[in-house]
């Protein structure tokens, strides 16, 4: 065994072990942070960026290019699939109001000063009914009636 | 531009033109799955992707198609700095006793119009520097994103400028000359 080889070997270990490591600290983001959205960066960046690390790491260590192609595909397909689950995932939960506003120093995205949620504090389940029923139905019955009047005016 | 140029062409032409870099794409994977390059993975990897585009068809995604080598360079290499950076800081914020910071949601104008670039822009945000797309205006052009690690307003706007920073680079590697033209001129103006 060369020293080449050696060197090769530490070095594939040294990948290996980083990107488990950061696999793991993706896997605790996902314990420790508090609401959908920020579990969301940790189960994107130091997830790819580890599977990325793992994929370069057991690319020097296995040997034949076939291999190699392979782990390639994965991390492409890692990089292009991930961004994308994610922006679904985090778009799907704001618009249900899974957001922690006490933890947001600033909502561009959220129009209106009225609309500012009094009640829910964010990780509600997915079913969770409007805030305040009687309000909303109210909302919703205002809504119903100025369009029966529109409706009315047209014809 | 390019429609005139293709509509001469005929409709089959047209097509099989805006397929091809898929038809390719479908041909290399076949390839690199089977891990050899043979003709005969060649031949049934061509019989594959034909049938896929063919069976599956997909709007022609058009706009935006050329490679600059050395931006491209300095695009994937600035991608690969971020990409490890933004992953250590949001592993380090995981294990750290004190937790994550404070986040925020903020809308970013861009310039670009063309779904390719704003694509790629929307895919190398939420993998690199603490961003994550969570709704994108086509109309308007802006992008919303949530933002990790942000304490004041000061922060907020390097994020913003970061975001510009990033869509200046894919631009410039992928976009056409027009493409590029707008970013100088819409960034002289805003400064």
């Amino acid at each position: 065994m060369s020293a080449l080889e050696v060197a090769r070997d530490a070095l594939a270990v040294v990948l290996l072990l980083s990107g488990a490591l950061l696999c793991l600290t993706a896997g605790l983001g996902l314990l420790r942070f508090p609401d959908v959205l920020t579990r969301m960066h940790a189960g994107t960046k130091p997830q790819v960026l580890g599977v990325l690390l793992i994929m370069v790491g057991a690319a020097i260590r296995l040997q034949g290019w076939s291999a190699t192609w392979m782990l390639l595909l994965v991390a492409v397909f890692q990089m292009l699939t991930a961004p994308v689950s994610a922006h679904m995932v985090s778009r799907v939960a704001y618009r249900r109001r899974h957001v922690r506003r006490d933890r947001l120093l600033v909502d561009e995205l959220h129009t209106g000063a009225g609309v500012g949620d009094r009640v829910y504090r964010g990780d509600e389940p997915a079913d969770a009914p409007p805030e305040e029923p009687g309000a909303a139905l109210r909302e919703s019955r205002r809504e119903g009636r100025r369009e029966g009047r529109r409706e009315d005016g047209a014809g | 531009m390019t429609t005139d140029t293709t509509d001469t062409a005929g409709p089959v032409a047209h097509r099989f033109r805006h397929q091809l870099p898929l038809l390719i794409w479908l041909v290399l994977v076949w390839n690199l799955l089977w891990g050899t390059w043979s003709w005969a993975n060649l031949l049934s990897g061509l019989a594959v992707a034909l049938a896929v585009t063919v069976l599956l068809p997909l709007p022609p995604v058009t706009g935006g198609s050329r490679l600059r080598p050395l931006p491209t360079l300095s695009f994937l290499g600035w991608f690969v700095v971020d990409l490890i950076s933004s992953g250590a800081l949001v592993a380090w914020q995981t294990i750290r006793p004190s937790g994550i910071d404070r986040s925020a949601i903020i809308t970013v104008q861009l310039r670009t119009d063309s779904d390719l670039l704003l694509t790629i822009v929307a895919e190398s945000l939420s993998l690199v520097p603490g961003s994550m797309v969570i709704d994108m205006d086509r109309e308007r052009r802006t992008l919303a994103l949530h933002v990790l690690h942000v304490r004041d307003d000061a922060d907020v706007e390097r994020q913003r400028q970061s975001v510009l920073t990033q869509e200046r680079r894919v631009v410039r590697a992928f976009g056409s000359p027009a493409e590029v033209a707008a970013l100088g001129t819409a960034g002289r103006s805003a400064a």
